[in-house]
C-alpha cells in the first residue's frame, strides 16, 4: 500500500528563486489497484514518484509505502518497490542477465533463490534469446524487457511507473501495458504517471489529477465523469486543470 | 548487508570496467608501453641515430685556405668528413641539412702560425642538429690535435718541457654513491612524476564514467531506486577507481623495474649518459616502496576524482574539470624534480609534491623514516577528507539531480 501524506518537494531556482515543485500532496493507493497521476509536463508527477521511490526526499510531509516511512527507513521501502521510468536506463557493458543478477543482489537475494527468480522471469518475458547479450547490442523492446526484469527481480510488492511508454513504439508500449496490468491482476500495489489519456482510461483505477505540484481532483473515472459533468476523460482533464494552468503560464 | 553491497557495487563495476576500451588502455596499456618505449625504445632509437651520425662521413666544405695547404690537407686526409669544393649558397645549403659544416681557414694560416701571430678558425655549422653537431665535434678534435702539435713544436723551438703548460691538474671525485649520485636523482625525481601522473591518470577516466557518465547514460536513477545505500554506492564506486588507479601505479613501476634492467643490459645512451658509472635500476624494496607511498596517494586522487565528476552532468563536463585539475597534479609531481628542492618538514605536509619527493628519494634507495611517517599520514589525512567529500556529494540531490 502506499499512502502519501502532505508530500511537499522545494526547489532552490537560480532564477525563480524557491519553486515549489509539489505541493502537499495527499492520497492513497492501495493492493490490487492502479493508481493514475495524470498531469502535463511539469505538473510534479516525476517528482511525486521520486519522492515515493525515495529517490528523492521531500521538503515536508512523507509518504509510508508498505508501512515504511519514505524519510525514515527509505532502504527498507526500496527494498519493497519496482520502479521504472524512461529515465531508468541499463548498464550497457552488462549482459541482460548481468543487468537483473545485479539488482536482485542488492535486494539481498541469495544465489540459489536468484537463480531460481532469473530464470523464471527470463521464461516469463520470453528474454532467453538475448539473456547473454550486453545491453548496449538491445533493441528497444528487449531493453524495455530487461528493466521490467530488473524491477521484478525481487518481486516488490509496489510498483511505481514515471511515464513508462513515453517515446515507446506501439507494439513496446503494449508490453508494458500488459505488464502493468499483469502487477495489478498478482494484487500489487500500482502507481503511474502519464499524460496518455487512452493509457489512463484503459488501466486506472483510481485517478489523481496533478497541476503546478498540487492534487486538484482524484477518484475513479466514473466518479469523475459524475462530479464534472462530462464523458470525455481529456475534457475532465481540461476543465480540473484549465484555471490553474492559465494562472501558472500567466 | 552493507559491506555485502559495497562488495557487489564493486564488482559488478569492475566487470563494466574490464569491457571498458577506455578504462584498460590507461591502466594497463600505457603503463606496460610507456616505460619500454622511453628506456628501450627510444634510448635505442637514439643510440642507433648518434652512431649513425658519427660513423657516417660528414659533408664539409673549407672556405679559405689556398695559401696554408698543410691545414686544408690535414682535414682532406681525414676519413670521418667529406670535403666537398665550396659554393655561394653554403649558408642555405647547412640550414637546409644538404651540408654539416663549413671550415673557414684565414687568410696566411700557415705564415701567421710561423710567426706566432693569434688567429681564429671558425666552424660554421646548424646549432642543434645532430649530423652538423656531429661533423663539428669531428672537425674540432682535428683542429685541437693540429693545435696540440704546433703547441709542442714551439715549446720545443724554445726548449721548454710539455709540462709547462701544466703547472698542476684538477680532478673531482664523488664520494656518494654512484645509485645515490649524477643522474640518479634526477632519474627519481622523473619516476616520482611518472608515478604520479600515472595513478592520476589511470583513475581519470573510470572516475569520470561512474558518476558523471551515469547521469548522461541514464543509469544513475535507476540505481537509485534499488535498496543499496548512496553511501555504500560511492564507496563500491570510489574503489574501482583506487583499483584502476592502483593498477597502473603497480604496472608502471614494474614496467619501468623491467625496462630499465633492459635499458641497462642493451646500454641505451640516455641511461648511460646520465648515470656516471651506475646503471639505473629500482630494486624489489624500493618499487615496493614507492608502490606503498603510491597507495595513500592514489585514494586521495580517487575521492577527488570522483567528488568533481558526480558535479558534473556530462562525462565531456566533468573532463572540462579534471583537465585543469591534471596540471594541478602534475605541477608538484615536476617540481620534484627541479634541482635543489628537497624534503623539509613544510614541504612533508605539501600534497603531492611530499610523495613525489620521497618517491625520488626512495627509487635512490635513500629512507628518511620520520618524513615517511609523516607523509603517509599526512596524505592518508588529505585522502580521508576528500572521501567525505565524496560520500557527501554523492548525498546531495543537488548534485545527483544537477539540470
Amino acid at each position: 500500500m502506499i499512502e502519501a501524506r502532505e508530500l511537499c518537494k522545494t526547489f532552490q531556482d537560480k532564477k525563480r528563486g524557491e519553486v515549489r515543485a509539489v505541493d502537499r500532496v495527499s492520497f492513497v493507493c492501495r493492493p490490487g489497484q492502479i493508481y493514475g497521476l495524470l498531469g502535463a509536463n511539469g505538473a510534479g508527477k516525476t517528482t511525486t514518484l521520486r519522492m515515493l521511490a525515495t529517490i528523492l526526499e521531500p521538503s515536508d510531509g512523507t509518504a509510508m509505502i508498505c508501512g515504511y516511512d519514505v524519510v525514515k527507513e527509505p532502504e527498507k521501502v526500496r527494498a519493497r518497490v519496482g520502479f521504472l521510468s524512461t529515465a531508468t536506463a541499463l548498464y550497457p557493458r552488462l549482459t541482460a542477465q548481468e543487468m537483473v543478477e545485479y539488482f536482485g543482489r542488492l535486494n539481498g537475494l541469495d544465489e540459489a533463490t536468484l537463480k531460481k527468480r532469473v530464470d523464471e522471469i527470463f521464461d516469463r518475458l520470453d528474454m532467453n534469446g538475448f539473456r547473454d547479450r550486453r545491453c548496449d547490442k538491445l533493441s528497444t523492446g528487449m531493453k524495455q524487457k530487461t528493466s521490467i526484469a530488473r524491477t521484478l527481480v525481487h518481486n516488490p510488492p509496489v510498483m511505481i511507473f514515471d511515464e513508462p511508454t513515453l517515446g515507446l513504439d506501439i507494439m513496446t508500449a503494449r508490453t508494458i501495458i500488459a505488464f502493468i496490468c499483469e502487477c495489478r491482476d498478482q494484487g500489487k500495489t500500482v502507481i503511474f504517471s502519464t499524460h496518455v489519456m487512452s493509457e489512463v482510461e484503459k488501466l486506472c483505477d483510481v485517478i489523481g489529477i496533478i497541476q503546478n505540484g498540487k492534487l486538484l481532483a482524484e477518484g475513479s473515472l466514473a466518479q469523475l465523469r459524475e462530479r464534472h459533468g462530462e464523458q470525455d476523460l481529456e475534457e475532465i482533464f481540461v476543465k480540473v486543470v484549465a484555471p490553474h494552468y492559465a494562472s501558472a503560464e500567466g | 548487508m552493507s559491506v555485502r553491497n559495497v562488495g557487489i557495487v564493486y564488482r559488478k563495476e569492475l566487470t563494466e570496467a574490464l569491457r571498458d576500451r577506455r578504462t584498460l588502455i590507461a591502466m594497463v596499456v600505457v603503463p606496460l608501453l610507456l616505460f619500454p618505449l622511453l628506456s628501450v625504445g627510444l634510448g635505442s632509437l637514439i643510440t642507433v641515430m648518434v652512431n649513425k651520425a658519427d660513423e657516417e662521413a660528414s659533408t664539409v666544405m673549407i672556405k679559405g685556405g689556398d695559401d696554408s695547404p698543410k691545414i686544408v690537407e690535414g682535414l682532406r686526409q681525414l676519413k670521418t668528413i667529406h670535403v666537398v669544393p665550396l659554393q655561394s649558397d653554403w649558408k642555405s645549403r647547412i640550414v637546409n641539412k644538404d651540408l654539416a659544416v663549413v671550415v673557414e681557414i684565414p687568410e696566411g694560416f700557415d705564415k701567421n702560425i710561423a710567426a706566432e701571430e693569434p688567429q681564429t678558425v671558425v666552424v660554421y655549422g646548424y646549432d642543434g642538429d645532430l649530423k652538423s653537431d656531429s661533423a663539428a665535434k669531428k672537425i674540432t678534435k682535428f683542429l685541437e690535435g693540429y693545435r696540440d702539435d704546433v703547441v709542442k713544436k714551439r715549446l720545443a723551438s724554445h726548449e721548454l718541457p710539455d709540462s709547462v703548460l701544466e703547472p698542476f691538474r684538477t680532478k673531482s671525485e664523488n664520494v656518494a654513491p654512484p645509485e645515490k649520485s649524477g643522474g640518479a636523482l634526477f632519474f627519481g625525481g622523473f619516476i616520482a612524476y611518472i608515478v604520479v601522473f600515472l595513478c592520476f591518470n589511470g583513475g581519470m577516466h573510470p572516475a569520470t564514467d561512474l558518476t558523471a557518465g551515469e547521469k548522461e547514460r541514464g543509469t544513475m536513477e535507476t540505481i537509485l531506486s534499488s535498496p543499496v545505500s548512496r553511501t555504500h554506492l560511492v564507496l563500491g564506486k570510489f574503489l574501482l577507481v583506487l583499483t584502476t588507479s592502483l593498477s597502473t601505479a603497480a604496472l608502471s613501476v614494474i614496467s619501468m623495474g623491467i625496462s630499465f634492467t633492459i635499458a641497462n643490459a642493451l646500454k641505451t645512451r640516455p641511461v648511460q649518459e646520465g648515470a656516471s658509472n651506475a646503471g639505473f635500476h629500482i630494486g624489489f624494496g624500493a618499487a615496493l616502496s614507492v608502490f606503498i607511498m603510491a597507495i595513500p596517494l592514489a585514494v586521495l586522487f580517487a575521492a577527488v576524482l570522483i567528488t568533481i565528476s558526480s558535479f558534473a552532468k556530462t562525462n565531456k563536463e566533468a573532463q572540462s574539470y579534471i583537465v585543469p585539475l591534471m596540471f594541478i597534479v602534475i605541477f608538484p609531481a615536476i617540481a620534484a624534480i627541479i634541482p635543489g628542492i628537497e624534503l623539509t618538514p613544510k614541504l612533508a605536509i605539501v600534497p603531492i609534491l611530499n610523495v613525489s619527493l620521497l618517491c625520488k628519494e626512495l627509487v635512490i634507495g635513500t629512507y628518511h623514516w620520520k618524513y615517511i611517517i609523516l607523509i603517509f599520514l599526512s596524505t592518508c589525512g588529505y585522502a580521508a577528507g576528500a572521501l567525505f567529500l565524496a560520500v557527501k556529494m554523492f548525498q546531495r540531490e543537488s548534485v545527483l539531480f544537477r539540470s
